[in-house]
């Protein structure tokens, strides 16, 4: 294994089809048309010498190290910024070229620190590599003169001089070392979108900074990286490389973050991960990534991770450490005995959508197979499974209908429900960029958005819509659509059945649905719904993208069968640049329902009804299996207050503090007698467990996740899983403890008996994966090369299906009591029940959650920013500090679920979609008042956890 | 709020939805979700209501589909683990 060198290009690819064809160096090279010299030349296997270029970025020229001459033109052009033209001749190396890139380099050095033995980029620096490609051996200047590189000349100040920048946690910036390329400022502004950072200054004078003379961490920086990526020289370097030094060997791995699933290296040395860097032919990510990704891995090595196996009798006991033997055959015996005292359904198991899709398959397969019943469930319950269920009756399938490249042909953009600078930041990155390229936007959003306005970015519409309203805003939507006779009858007659359309169309029509007769209750302007539906209609390629604004409400299914029939009316569907996008949750939620994580279906979305579907499973595992759908989360935990369900197996997944009305699942818990937990951490959910099994991250072991595009992408094992057992090896492990004769030596067979049993991984294995790099489902014989964009020829069940969407008013109301509406959502820096990334530095940007209020609301009841609050509604109540905002609408309150001593979740409702009983997260009546800290539940909550963390023998754990 | 009640609620939730479909697809709809998502103790549950107390609470069309939603095998039919 050796380190991943990736070819730097220079400039971008052009996608011109037209080729051209020059000589370079007495070399015939043929590229297309708009491509820069300079990556034609890289192309031929020519590296011009370059410093302020990189194929992430347009060409800047301003390094005037890549000059070159060409036949019968004047003066020596910049390689970076000259296109290709036919029949020219190039050359990249003369005389001239070398006295004056020697010039050049000279001048750098003569202002540059020459500790190259201790600097950190040694090794890594395209500084000191161009140094030695232009041949430069000695600097005429001299170092004395004026500089950026000492803090004192001959003992007095030196003003140029700037100490370096250690704010970030995660990078430094040492202004000494900085040759004014702008490839970091450039990084940001176009591979980033955030602008945060700009070169102040004239001349000599000239420096980056971030923000307005700021540090990094005070700045507009977001962490992601890019500029860190882009620096060739030490300048911006990872905290992590200047205290070990550069890695020795690497190997493309895909983030365990969110639903973007974003390619990266791991660059290693040893067993010791130096770093994450987003890999350049990562199709989700296309070589950028976030914060998370980046740089919040720390977790994995966190002390407070459990690495031994653990049993308690009752959950007010002290754990106890067990060998892995022993913890086995007690979950293997307890199981048992459970299911002859209180039936074969009395156990099941939640599937993990952060573990891989062979991890997942295993745990459906043990709970169908061995637990012989179909009690199974995943976090996609309370997330995405209104997307299932409501693109399933329209198009036939649940899945996303785009890859994420198709952003950069879209013309018109509905982000509806998401917030995708915060919850999926590569593929924001990617949508500003082609909306700075012109492309329209339209937020509907109950708050303000960064992507509402930002730098360079500004939607065409903003429809703040009261929490809840969906179906009554995309229906009225609609209704203009049709109305006006906006929508595309060619490919609705072409595509769809048309007397379903028909029907649609005279419901949608009627008066009642019009942006002016909803206006009261969804308090959008009509005019504001009109216009944004007109320029969907006809602005271009139109897409959809939402999340998990639109699922978790008790209409997200009906919804998301709105958001369907808009895509189908107005034709948007089964080409690049349109489709209906849902933004995914998790790294592998999508693959987790692939699997057959559901309750109802066995992997590849086919229902367990189904006798064909069951006989395959039947005959591969050699059992016979239930026809009934299972238990969904739940209802699992609804048996379990009544006392059917006593037993679950929960592999990575924190039911507790992410699911809602927090009092209802911890009831359902208490009254489990065994509750198993395998996860990295003791989380929330593990206060109520009965045994603790030890998990591991997804750099210590093989696999692979599915992101929210279908794209099937490796997870590779870089370092020894420090509990001493992969997440599939437990399972494994615990199902032959359970009588069940499983033997897979490596993931890769578990993705074998995958592709055997379900037709839409047919062609999927590892080899494939090696070869391919990754693929989108479906893949196999009739799509070999996977699947970029779905419902090409026509929709997967046929015709499209328009449905009515009949908006229905939650049952979650306003009144005198909770007047306000609570929404909830997620931040950059953290990551779902924030188990991870809180045990990391991106604490720095988010240490508590807070409550975003509107002044108006915040001024009647007496709160000033920074005050605590009590938050109360009908289920529960707690404390948190009020953040004073006009980002959220008065009547509209809005908080994160990030940390568990907020417990957000304890406010939530069981109120839940009517198809998919995917909970009510983000409508919830509330009331906020002043309060003097920690509500007696908090502290309570906060005690309990504590005790039930104890480990006998074990100082108490720190958290 | 008592599981009672609760399923009560999620039946009625799924014939509001029918409620404002075609009117052909009413009760066949209610039945065919419930069949296709609802565990059998779910739909025991929900027999329950409608055999023996005259299925208060439930939406007209809940009752009319009822014919049509699959009868569960009596509990303890599976009361034992498979054999492994």
């Amino acid at each position: 294994m050796s380190l991943i060198h990736e070819i730097d290009y220079g400039t971008p690819a052009s996608k011109s089809e037209k080729m051209v064809t020059l000589t370079i160096d007495g070399r015939e090279v043929t590229v297309p048309e708009g491509t820069s010299i300079m990556r034609a030349s890289m192309d031929a296997g020519i590296e011009i010498p370059k410093l302020c270029a990189t194929d992430m970025m347009d060409a800047f020229g301003s390094c005037r190290l890549c000059l070159v001459e060409i036949q019968g033109r004047a003066g020596m052009p910049a390689s970076c910024t000259t296109p290709v033209a036919p029949g020219l001749v190039v050359s990249t190396q003369t005389p001239r070229l070398k006295d004056v890139r020697r010039g050049v380099m000279e001048l750098y050095i003569s202002d540059h620190p020459l500790d190259c033995l201790t600097c950190a980029a040694n090794g890594d620096c395209e500084l000191q590599d161009m140094a030695g490609a232009v041949g430069l051996r000695d600097v005429r200047y001299g170092y004395e003169g004026e500089n950026h590189v000492r803090a004192r000349n001959d003992g007095a100040i030196n003003i140029k001089w700037q100490p370096k920048d250690e704010s970030n946690p995660y990078f430094t910036f040492d202004s000494s070392k900085c040759i004014v390329c702008s490839r970091c400022v450039r990084a940001c502004e176009e591979v980033q979108g955030t602008f945060a950072l700009t070169i102040e200054g004239r001349g000599f004078d000239s420096r980056v900074s971030a923000g307005m003379h700021e540090d990094f961490v005070s700045s507009e920086c977001v962490s992601c990286g890019a500029c860190v990526q882009a620096c060739p020289t030490a300048t911006l370097t990872e905290k992590s490389v200047i205290e070990i030094g550069q890695p020795e060997h690497s190997a493309v791995t895909t983030c365990a973050y969110c639903g973007v699933g974003c390619s990266f290296k791991a660059e290693m040395r040893g067993e010791e991960l130096v770093r994450m860097v987003p890999w350049k032919d990562g199709q989700a990510n296309r070589g950028h990534s976030c914060v998370k990704g980046r740089f919040a891995y720390g977790y994995s090595t966190h002390r407070d991770r459990i690495l031994n196996p653990m049993i308690r009798e009752k959950i007010s006991d002290p754990w106890r450490e067990v060998s892995w033997e022993e913890a086995f055959a007690h979950v293997a015996s307890e199981f048992r005995r459970i299911q002859y005292q209180y039936g074969r359904d009395s156990i099941g198991g939640i599937t993990s959508s952060r573990c891989t899709n062979e991890e997942t398959y295993l745990v459906q397969k043990i709970v169908r197979a061995g637990f012989g019943n179909n009690n199974v469930d995943t976090c996609a319950r309370v997330c995405h499974s209104p997307t299932g269920y409501g693109l399933g009756q329209t198009f036939g399938t649940s899945a996303g209908t785009q890859n994420f490249d198709s952003v950069e042909e879209t013309d018109v953009v509905i982000v509806i429900g998401a917030n995708p600078t915060d919850g999926h930041p590569v593929f924001a990155s990617r949508l500003k960029k082609r909306l700075r390229q012109g492309a329209k936007l339209i937020v509907i959003d109950p708050r303000r958005i960064d992507l509402v306005k930002g730098p360079h970015v500004e939607a065409s519409y903003h429809l703040p819509l009261r929490p809840g309203t969906n179906v009554a805003v995309v229906t009225a939507l609609a209704h203009v659509i049709v109305s006006e006779g906006l929508f595309d009858e060619t490919f609705i007659r072409e595509r769809c059945d048309w007397s379903e359309f028909e029907d649609w169309a005279s419901f949608v029509s009627e008066e009642r649905h019009s942006p002016e007769a909803v206006e009261g209750l969804t308090g959008v302007p009509a005019e504001l719904i009109r216009g944004a539906a007109r320029l969907f209609a006809t602005g271009g390629n139109g897409s959809i993208y939402y999340g998990l604004g639109v699922t978790e409400h008790s209409q997200g299914s009906t919804t998301v069968m709105a958001i369907a029939n808009l895509a189908m009316a107005t034709g948007n569907i089964g080409r690049p640049g349109v489709g209906v996008n849902p933004l995914r949750g998790q790294n592998n939620v999508q693959g987790s329902c692939d699997m057959g994580s559901f309750p109802h279906e066995l992997p590849g979305y086919r229902h367990i009804s189904d006798d064909a579907t069951r006989e395959t499973f039947e005959k591969l595992w050699g059992v016979s299996l239930s026809n009934e759908p299972g238990l969904r989360i739940p209802n699992m935990l609804d048996a379990a207050v009544e006392g059917s369900f006593k037993g679950i197996y929960i592999q990575g997944e924190d039911i507790l503090q992410s699911d809602p009305d927090t009092k209802h699942v911890s009831a359902g818990l208490a009254a489990m007698e065994c509750v198993v937990v395998q996860d990295l951490f003791l989380n929330e959910t593990a206060n109520y467990a009965h045994v603790f099994l030890p998990g591991s991250t997804f750099l210590e072991k093989d696999g692979t996740f599915t992101n929210a595009e279908r794209r099937i992408n490796r997870v590779r094992r870089v370092m020894t899983p420090r509990n001493g057992l992969a997440d599939w090896e437990v399972t494994q492990k615990l199902a032959q403890a359970m009588g069940l004769a499983w033997n897979y030596r490596h993931p890769s067979e578990i993705m074998d008996e995958i592709a055997a049993t379900t037709p839409s991984f047919a062609l999927v294995s590892y080899d494939y994966l090696e070869k391919m790099g990754s693929v989108q489902w479906p893949c196999n014989e009739k799509h070999p090369q996977g699947s970029p964009i779905m419902h090409v020829d026509g929709f997967v069940r046929g015709k499209g299906k328009f449905i009515r969407t009949e908006y229905v008013a939650t049952d979650e109301k306003t009144g005198p009591r909770f007047p306000l509406l609570l929404t909830t959502g997620r931040i950059l820096s953290q990551y779902n029940v924030g188990a991870q990334t809180r045990r990391t530095d991106n604490v720095v940007w988010h240490e508590e959650d807070r409550l975003e209020i509107h002044p108006h609301d915040a001024e009647n009841r007496g709160i000033r920013d920074g005050d605590w609050v009590r938050l109360a509604s009908r289920s529960g109540e707690t404390t948190l500090h009020a953040l004073i905002t006009d980002r959220v609408s008065p009547g509209v309150v809005y908080t994160t679920f990030h940390h568990p001593d907020t417990q957000a979740n304890v406010i939530t409702t069981d109120f839940s979609d009517w198809a998919t009983n995917c909970p009510e997260y983000k409508v919830t009546a509330v009331q906020v008042s002043p309060s003097n800290g920690p509500s007696d539940w908090q502290v309570e909550y906060d005690e309990q956890a504590r005790r039930s963390r104890r480990i006998a023998g074990k100082l108490e754990a720190a958290e | 709020m008592s599981n009672d009640a609760k399923l009560v609620r999620m039946a009625n939730q799924i014939a509001t939805f029918f409620h404002s479909q075609p009117a052909a697809e009413g009760p066949q709809g209610v039945a065919t979700h419930i069949n296709k998502f609802w565990e059998p103790r779910m739909r025991r549950q929900l027999f329950d209501i409608v055999d023996h107390r005259s299925g208060e609470g439930l939406d007209p069309m809940v009752l009319a589909a009822a014919p049509l939603i699959k009868r569960p095998a009596p509990s303890g039919s599976t009361d034992h683990p498979p054999a492994a």
